[in-house]
């Protein structure tokens, strides 16, 4: 059954973690190659318990209760679709970052920090999705948080790590605490935890869309939704780079898992609201997100920032399922949710692929700031072309997933002018604008990304000395990169795979999709629209090889090389190209003041006057100075005014011990 | 029979649209010439110009990587298939429904993301000028592109272009949402293919230039394709503006060669009429400074998304 | 045919939104002036077609004051003081023309909310034009609001009562009495303002009404 071979590997995992600090003890050497092996072996087990899982159905699902944990609870697990869907997607990405890992993680200086906490959280995420109560939900995902917290300060000797990792702290008890709260309202007043015993329960609509919100504040926060995404560009590039491409690709999506179990699944019927909020929250992460990736230099952290604004097309998506699925048009939810969950698949693939190049770029190179970097390409043409895949899928360009995911969301937008509320169809529209203003946003900000890093001249000494990495690292990149191909070609059967997701959580599913012809994918109907990504690889290829063949055979093919024109005035200095910073400024100027309240102020001194000019640009962070600057200040006001407790006299902590006591028993007497 | 004729009919396309792309900008050259009373190169000069180009060695920077080498072809060969897609003579084509408005729309962002790689590939300041100013006019070009299709689409009832073309055929409307679509489309593609008040495609200062300075380094055959790319785009805006706007001559799906004659001829005078005004609009405005461009397509934008809004508010606007 | 001129109408209305916009993202003065012409050309095209469809003579007599009075008299009168006001070569900063238009959008979705609803058994010309006639005044009111120099604020006055007039002939059943006592009432109002702009003109040399707000009695 694959559910207990799923929890085999999953105890498996946790037997690793222990086990790591013994053999980096013996051994220090083989300890890497060990642990990360053994990781890609058990993530592998549960990759084929997953997919046997959602492509076999009924028989390969199933439920498990054992008696460990809480005497009255128990533990329950269960294998249902939705559960299958995300265990593909954690293990795959999972298995991938184990193998990157074992050429990248050779370069570690203190692996102690790093090993054995790895695997901890692998099985922390794979724990999260099977559980099927709320006890153990909660318990995995602690251990998930609290895993990766010890790997984002596994280089602790930065202080920008140390406070990265506070934060991260901070933020993930606070979401823990949303959930417990989310968890309870659902359990109602007879505690039954059990996820099955949510489901069937009776639902009052006002809890359910308590629920709601605390799963926003709670799920949301660790997969990244705005406003509560600040610990995400901060906590991921601190982590080393296998350990942030897992992170940003795959525990985003055990958040996302999280948000969809408990409002499809558990919270019963959706109120036409809940979409208002999603939606708005989503396209808010969507745009914010990516205009602040566009002006970042560090690389890791503009990825950071590009996994906010994805998250977010994940959730307007979530949003349309949710306002589809209110009014019973079940094609159009199942259309919506697919794509969705469709989206968080292709997304863990790409932003896979995009750190593992960072990471390549920061062995190779030393360097994480894209303004020290440049001329890659030369130094690095493997890692190059694979970061350009990358560039290439994430930016949604035909023929690869992106796209295909951005399409079908598109499409769902196009089917709600049938919506009967009036807030519903405004706000679909301006959903469907952000999102396209955010593909486009990423579109600059991956040529941004791409350009000054790999292409250009060098900008420093680390970028002129750069090499390229081991075979392990760029293996597994390939691997990723295969796979953004094949579902972008063939995107039919991964969307075949996850009509018994859509029919468990919006009872219908999208059309079947057909082989022939041309493996074209169909949302809703053949006379609607259609795309077949297979056709347009084609014709892409054979466009591209009809012009290299008559021009090579018909024209010329001499190539000459030559200093670069530059209209006659070529500088050697690589100080004369533009920067980063220069490439984003047009952008910066149009959205900047809107979106950040940027201000240039350019002072300009008298003449004769030796003083320098000044240009003196200032981004504020709304989000970080309007919620969190006020809150951290409210907290430490109410410390300072609490404080004054450490100081009383003896006096007084008698009189209110003895203030409380009299309290109780007035209290005993009133209620007894 | 249907099938072979249908596939004959997309490979007919295919070949006419990269036949007549070079012709459009020859004449819509001597169009302007003649409005600034010059006389004017020859309707054929880009042809020719194309042939001297590629039989000439190319010349490339010591620092040019693979992409650069191979962008252009690139570029060229997903603005071919886009146009390829694009209904002209007649409204159904075989392969329409392989990729519809928004796959489009998205072929061309690819052959724009290739070019703006490539002008920063040499690592001049040029390059990045004109990859930057192109990105940040694509921000707002792209997202009024898919509102002005989302904007036909409801109109029309799907994305797919031959649906489109034939719904417009058969369904002549006056509607508002669909004027401010026409509008909407018309700042895009001028923004889109480099046209004053955007650009200057004839232009060689730097403060000017945006898609001139991305391809400053190029040389040769490679130059020779890239400008091909962007004639091919220049006709694909032209067609699909014809094609949902003024379908009118565009052969019906039954009918036999006599039609598809007709929408031949209809086409290249639509072509004609087309490249007209837009030249004579470039000849009567300045071109803007370039801040001032994101609030024309900003315009662009707003009219798409008010023409959905519309929409969707409701189905007789 | 009823198809037609129902989607003529809308065409024409929605052509005074459209025309509205134009005037949001103006920011020169004379080009101002220029699209306000056109919004009140739009404006009688559209009471004509009106008067047309609905078989209303009196309604060609409101397009003909519309077209002579808005659409030649006034914007020539207000070149010529702009020329002897000398400001014809500011340009406007009013704080974004992009945000500016995002409101706008907001406010045409209001006044779509408002309408369409409300008169949901009215007669379909009238209900969709009323929505698109709410929409161009609260665009003139915008740009009221959005404006700081006075001759753009007038403007943005002059195309809220076009709105008016729109709104009032969709709304079948305008008399001919309102509406010549509205354009005179317009007309008067114009002169009187005219003549007061001079006068800030004298007086402090600028009309610009945020430098104008430092010279109020109480700031010092």
């Amino acid at each position: 059954m694959p559910i207990v071979a799923a929890l085999l590997s999953v105890a498996g995992l946790a037997g690793v973690a222990m086990v790591a600090p013994v053999i980096i003890a013996r051994r220090t050497s083989w300890a890497t190659p060990i642990v990360y092996g053994a990781s890609f072996v058990l993530a592998a087990v549960l990759l084929v318990c997953g997919l046997l899982a959602l492509l076999g159905g009924a028989t390969f699902q199933g439920s498990v209760h054992l008696p460990i944990g809480l005497p009255w609870i128990g533990a329950h697990f269960a294998l249902d679709p939705l559960s299958a869907a995300f265990l593909v997607i954690v293990d795959l990405g999972a298995m991938v970052a184990s193998f990157y890992a074992i050429g990248y993680g050779a370069h570690e200086e203190e692996p102690g920090r790093v090993l054995p906490f790895y695997p901890a959280f692998l099985a922390g995420m794979n724990l999260v999705v099977l559980s099927a109560d709320a006890f153990g939900f909660l318990v995995a995902w602690e251990f998930m948080s609290l895993s990766s917290w010890a790997l984002v300060m596994a280089h602790h000797h930065d202080a920008e790590n140390r406070r990265a990792g506070y934060v991260y702290l901070l933020m993930a008890s606070f979401g823990t605490l949303m959930l417990l709260l989310a968890f309870g309202l659902l359990a109602g007043p007879d505690g039954d935890y059990v996820f099955s015993a949510m489901r069937s329960a009776e639902h009052v609509p006002w809890v359910s869309g308590l629920v709601l919100v605390l799963m926003l504040l709670g799920a949301g926060s660790k997969a990244g939704l705005v406003p509560l995404h600040v610990w995400l560009p901060l906590a991921h590039p601190a982590a080393p780079s296998h350990v942030s491409a897992l992170m940003s690709g795959v525990m985003t999506k055990v958040a996302i898992y999280g948000f969809i179990r408990v409002v499809f699944d558990l919270a019963g019927e959706p109120a036409w609201w809940w979409a208002v909020i999603v939606l708005i929250l989503g396209a808010g992460s969507a745009v914010l997100g990516v205009l602040h990736a566009v002006l970042q230099r560090d690389l890791k952290r503009l990825l950071a920032y590009s996994t906010v604004e994805n998250v977010g097309i994940v959730f307007i998506g979530l949003g349309l399922g949710l306002a589809f699925k209110t009014n019973d048009m079940d094609g159009a939810a199942a259309l919506a949710v697919t794509a969705s969950i469709f989206h968080a698949f292709n997304h863990s693939l790409f932003k896979s692929l995009l750190f593992f190049g960072a990471g390549n770029v920061l062995t190779g190179a030393g360097e994480r700031d894209i303004e020290k970097l440049g001329g890659l390409v030369h130094r690095m043409p493997e890692t190059a072309y694979l970061f350009l895949g990358g560039c290439l899928a994430i930016s949604a360009l035909p023929p690869l997933n992106g796209f295909v995911s951005e399409w079908l969301i598109l499409q769902a937008i196009l089917l709600s002018p049938d919506l009967p509320q009036w807030a519903l169809r405004f706000l679909v529209p301006a959903s469907g604008a952000m999102l396209a203003l955010a593909a486009a946003l990423a579109a600059a900000c991956f040529v941004r990304a791409f350009g000054i890093t790999f292409l250009s001249r060098p900008r420093s000494p680390a970028a002129e000395t750069a090499r390229e990495v081991g075979r392990w690292q760029i293996r597994a990149m390939y691997a990723l990169m295969a796979l953004c191909l094949v579902a972008g070609v063939f995107p039919g059967p991964f969307l075949d795979a996850l009509s018994p997701v859509s029919q468990l959580l919006v009872g219908g599913a999208m059309p079947k999709q057909p082989i022939l012809p041309h493996f074209s994918i169909i949302p809703i109907s053949e006379s609607r629209s259609s795309y077949s990504g297979f056709l347009v690889f084609f014709f892409i290829l054979m466009a591209s090889w009809a012009a290299i063949r008559v021009i090579h055979n018909f024209a010329s093919r001499a190539v000459r090389r030559a200093p670069p024109w530059d209209c006659g005035f070529p500088d050697p200095s690589p100080a004369t190209q533009y920067t980063a910073d220069s490439f984003a400024q047009p952008i910066r100027r149009v959205f900047g003041p809107i979106a950040f309240r940027a201000k240039t102020d350019l002072s300009m001194p008298l003449p004769g006057d030796m003083e320098p000019a000044r240009l003196t640009l200032s981004l504020r962070d709304l989000v970080w100075e309007f919620i969190y600057a006020p809150l951290e200040g409210a907290v430490l006001y109410a410390a300072e005014r609490l404080n004054v407790l450490q100081f009383l006299t003896i006096r007084s902590y008698l009189s209110l011990v003895f203030a409380a006591l009299v309290l109780l028993l007035v209290l005993v007497a009133t209620w007894a | 029979m249907g099938l072979i004729l249908a596939i004959l009919v997309q490979g007919i396309q295919m070949v006419l649209v990269l036949a007549l792309a070079p012709g459009l900008v020859g004449f819509t050259r001597k169009v302007k010439a003649r409005l600034l009373r010059r006389q004017g190169p020859s309707i054929l000069q880009p042809y020719r110009d194309l042939l001297r180009l590629v039989r000439k060695e190319a010349v490339l920077a010591d620092n040019a990587s693979w992409l650069f080498r191979n962008a252009p072809y690139l570029i060229f060969a997903t603005t071919w298939v886009a146009a390829a897609l694009v209904p002209t003579f007649a409204s159904g084509l075989h392969f329409s429904w392989a990729a519809d408005l928004i796959a489009i729309t998205a072929l061309l962002g690819s052959a724009r993301f290739f070019l703006a790689l490539a002008g920063m590939d040499i690592g001049t300041s040029f390059g990045g000028i004109g990859s930057s100013r192109e990105m940040l006019f694509s921000t707002l070009a792209e997202p009024a592109m898919i509102m002005i299709v989302f904007t036909v689409a409801l109109v029309a009832g799907s994305t797919q272009l031959s649906t489109v073309a034939a719904f417009m055929v058969n369904h002549s409307t006056l509607r508002v949402s669909l004027g401010l679509a026409l509008i909407g489309l018309i700042i895009v593609a001028l923004t889109e293919n480099a046209r004053v008040p955007v650009d200057n495609p004839a232009t060689h200062l730097e403060l000017t230039m945006v898609h001139e300075a991305m391809v400053l380094e190029y040389s040769g055959r490679h130059l020779a394709v890239i400008e091909l790319a962007s004639a091919l785009k220049l006709l694909l805006y032209i067609s699909l503006i014809a094609c949902i706007f003024a379908p009118w001559g565009m052969a019906r799906q039954d009918d036999g060669l006599l039609g598809m004659a007709i929408g031949a001829v209809t086409w290249v005078g639509k072509l004609a009429v087309g490249g007209f005004l837009m030249v004579v609009f470039e000849t009567a405005i300045a071109k803007m400074r370039v801040f001032r461009v994101p609030e024309f397509v900003g315009g662009a934008l707003m009219l798409g998304l008010l023409g959905t809004l519309l929409l969707f508010v409701s189905r007789s606007f | 045919m009823e198809r037609f001129s129902l989607d003529a109408a809308h065409l024409l209305a929605g052509g005074m939104v459209l025309v509205s916009f134009m005037m949001l993202y103006q920011n020169r003065i004379l080009g101002l002036l220029n699209v306000f012409a056109a919004h009140a050309v739009v404006l009688s095209l559209s009471v004509a077609w009106q008067a047309y469809v609905q078989a209303a003579p009196h309604l060609f007599v409101t397009a003909a004051i519309a077209l002579i009075l808005k659409a030649i008299i006034i914007p020539v009168a207000l070149h010529r003081m702009v020329l002897r006001l000398g400001v014809h070569r500011d340009i406007e900063t009013v704080g974004g023309i992009g945000l500016t238009m995002l409101m706008g959008i907001g406010l045409v979705a209001l006044s779509m909310v408002v309408m369409l609803p409300a008169a949901a058994e009215a007669d379909p010309i009238a209900r969709e034009d009323l929505a698109l006639a709410l929409s161009v005044i609260l665009l003139g009111l915008l740009m009221m609001v959005t404006r700081q120099n006075a001759i753009s604020q007038i403007v943005g006055f002059m195309s809220l009562e076009n709105g008016l007039v729109l709104a009032a002939t969709g709304a079948r059943g305008m008399p001919l009495v309102v509406e010549i006592s509205v354009a005179f009432s317009v007309l008067v109002a114009f002169i009187v303002i005219g003549v007061f702009l001079f006068r800030i003109r004298e007086r402090f040399d600028t009309i610009d009404t945020q430098a104008l707000d430092d010279f109020r009695e109480g700031r010092e």
